[in-house]
């Protein structure tokens, strides 16, 4: 049996489908994730300002933006980790505005989130980051954990480092090992927080090429990522969505996007932008 | 007028912030006891981490505070020809109130610096977003477990801790005073009642709940990196200390009513 097939399927607690009058438009169902007229401000300064994004199911969508543009804001609304102030969001299906955090966790174990610092556990080792999720929500013996848990380090590119630390791994290994833990209960959604922010070149082209391979594999079909690094956008996005200033300025494939005819998007491309 | 207020209400802002959080976690936890067979051991490792490694800590100020209360008391009683009721002064005070409560403000301090600590750091390093991002309840997992251990741990070691304190104040009575061991014993057993066990024991519940709370409301509502988790941290431990002593009051208050 998959591990998909055996971790809790999602509640729709609050997923009503009705409408009340004067609220926002709903989200489409379409979408892997859709995103409707969302607002989100920090101590009454806005970051997100009415913004809509759609995420289809089967595609990788970019979100580029300066430093401090509301990307990861972004990033951590779809995955209900905050609310929106106003707006809608839809995540795999679920409109997820309203629900409460025990309604949302079910939602959330189809989706993989890797964080920019990789967030591991520090008191775990590598082998238990992994298989964390697996002990958490699935029904494998620790022989079929083991089995998978291994897999998918091999996935990444980390074999023989079960035992070791967080502490003991360089940044771009604990990334790695941080792709490992969110792939590993078969995610239908991935959400990438700056794979490649602070890397060294080397290390940045590791984790491209891994997040490509990982596509084209249809280990991620479908994914939102969020980064300022162009080369990375370049390799991986099916579409690339540009924020500036709280909203998106432009979406469309890469070389749409590439060839904007908008200022404000050659701006940022061509590092202009202040 | 208008300048004072502006100088109190931020304070007033954040003294309601702050509680409404500690109400808010509360009710979380409550509405989270269940907790699943995995987390069992969860609870267990925190017997130790609360209980056996505080053990130290709670005997050694047990055995002086029994000793110290021993000694106060018997200058004075033997001014009076009291010397006898040495023992049941030291088990009322001890059973009733200071066993529980610097039980409480030592062990809930060390423990409660710690929870904060730890689910301070959890935070900053953006651990217990990634729990939630598993889909896993944080609140089950690092708070429950803590808070049930709590209300073994705390009235176990107040029961030890007492029964210490006496043991101190006997050294003293037996050795210092030269009050017959007997004695001491017979008249503690007389004076002293099982409803005073009772009560102290009974308030260490709450102490537990409190002090676990607070250290986890702390952790989980840092803010300023590690610069804050240091704040936060030495927060617990005085807050910590003022809402046993406040808790004490009214706790006993409610005893004496039952």
């Amino acid at each position: 049996m998959s591990v998909r097939a055996q971790i809790e399927q999602p509640g729709r607690r609050g997923d009503t489908g009705e409408r009340a009058p004067g609220e926002a438009p709903r989200p489409g169902p379409g979408s892997a994730v859709s995103i409707a007229g969302v607002w989100k401000a920090f101590g009454g300064v806005p970051v997100l300002r009415d913004l809509d994004l759609e995420v289809p199911h089967g595609s990788t969508v970019t979100v580029m933006g300066g430093s401090g543009s509301g990307k990861t804001v972004l990033l951590r609304l779809t995955a209900g980790l905050i609310k929106p102030d106003r707006g809608r969001i839809r995540t795999l299906g679920v409109d997820i505005t309203p629900l409460r955090e025990e309604a949302l966790l079910p939602v959330r174990r189809r989706m993989g989130f890797i964080f920019q610092g990789a967030a591991l556990f520090d008191s775990l080792t590598v082998y238990e980051n992994v298989a964390y999720p697996l002990r958490e929500h699935s029904t494998l013996t620790e022989v079929e954990t083991a089995d998978q848990v291994h897999r998918l380090l091999a996935r990444v590119g980390l074999e023989g480092v079960d035992a070791k630390l967080p502490a003991e791994l360089s940044g771009g290994m604990r990334k790695r090992v941080g792709i490992a833990r969110a792939l590993v209960l078969g995610p239908e959604l991935i959400l990438y927080d700056e794979p490649t922010a602070g890397l060294d070149p080397t290390n940045a082209r590791l984790i491209t090429e891994l997040v490509e391979s990982l596509r084209a594999d249809g280990v991620s079909e479908t994914a939102m990522v969020v980064t300022h690094d162009l080369e990375f956008a370049r390799s991986v996005s099916d579409q690339i969505a540009v924020l500036i200033g709280g909203r998106i300025a432009q979406v469309g494939s890469v070389a749409a996007v590439l060839d904007s005819s908008q200022p404000e998007v050659r701006a940022f491309l061509g590092g202009e932008a202040r | 007028m208008t300048a004072g207020w502006e100088l109190v209400a931020p304070r007033v802002r954040n003294a309601l912030a702050y509680w409404g959080g500690l109400a808010l976690l509360t009710w979380e936890v409550l509405r989270n006891t269940w907790l699943p067979r995995r987390y069992i051991p969860l609870v267990i490792a925190e017997f130790d981490g609360m209980g056996v490694r505080s053990l130290v800590v709670a005997g050694t100020a047990a055995i002086f505070t029994g000793m110290v209360f021993a000694l106060q008391s018997s200058v004075y009683l033997s001014r009076f020809g009291a010397d006898l009721y040495v023992g049941p002064l030291v088990g009322l005070s001890v059973l009733r109130e200071l066993g529980p409560v610097l039980t409480a403000i030592l062990v809930g301090g060390k423990v409660a610096s710690g929870i904060t600590a730890e689910l301070g750091s959890m935070k900053v390093t953006e651990q217990i977003d990634a729990l939630r991002a598993i889909g896993v309840n944080y609140i089950k997992r690092l708070i429950v477990p803590r808070v049930m251990a709590a209300l073994f741990v705390f009235p176990l070691l107040t029961a030890l801790a007492d029964f210490i304190a006496l043991v101190g104040g006997m050294l003293i009575a037996v050795y210092e005073r030269r009050i017959d061991v007997y004695l001491y014993w017979n008249t503690i057993f007389y004076w002293v009642v099982i409803r005073d066990l009772v009560t102290g024991v009974g308030k260490s519940f709450f102490f537990g709940v409190i002090v676990t709370l607070i250290g986890a409301h702390n952790g989980l509502a840092m803010t300023g990196g590690t610069e804050g988790l240091g704040r936060a941290t030495t927060a617990t431990v005085v807050q910590v200390s003022v809402a046993v002593i406040i808790a004490d009051f009214f706790l006993t208050k409610l005893f004496l009513l039952l």
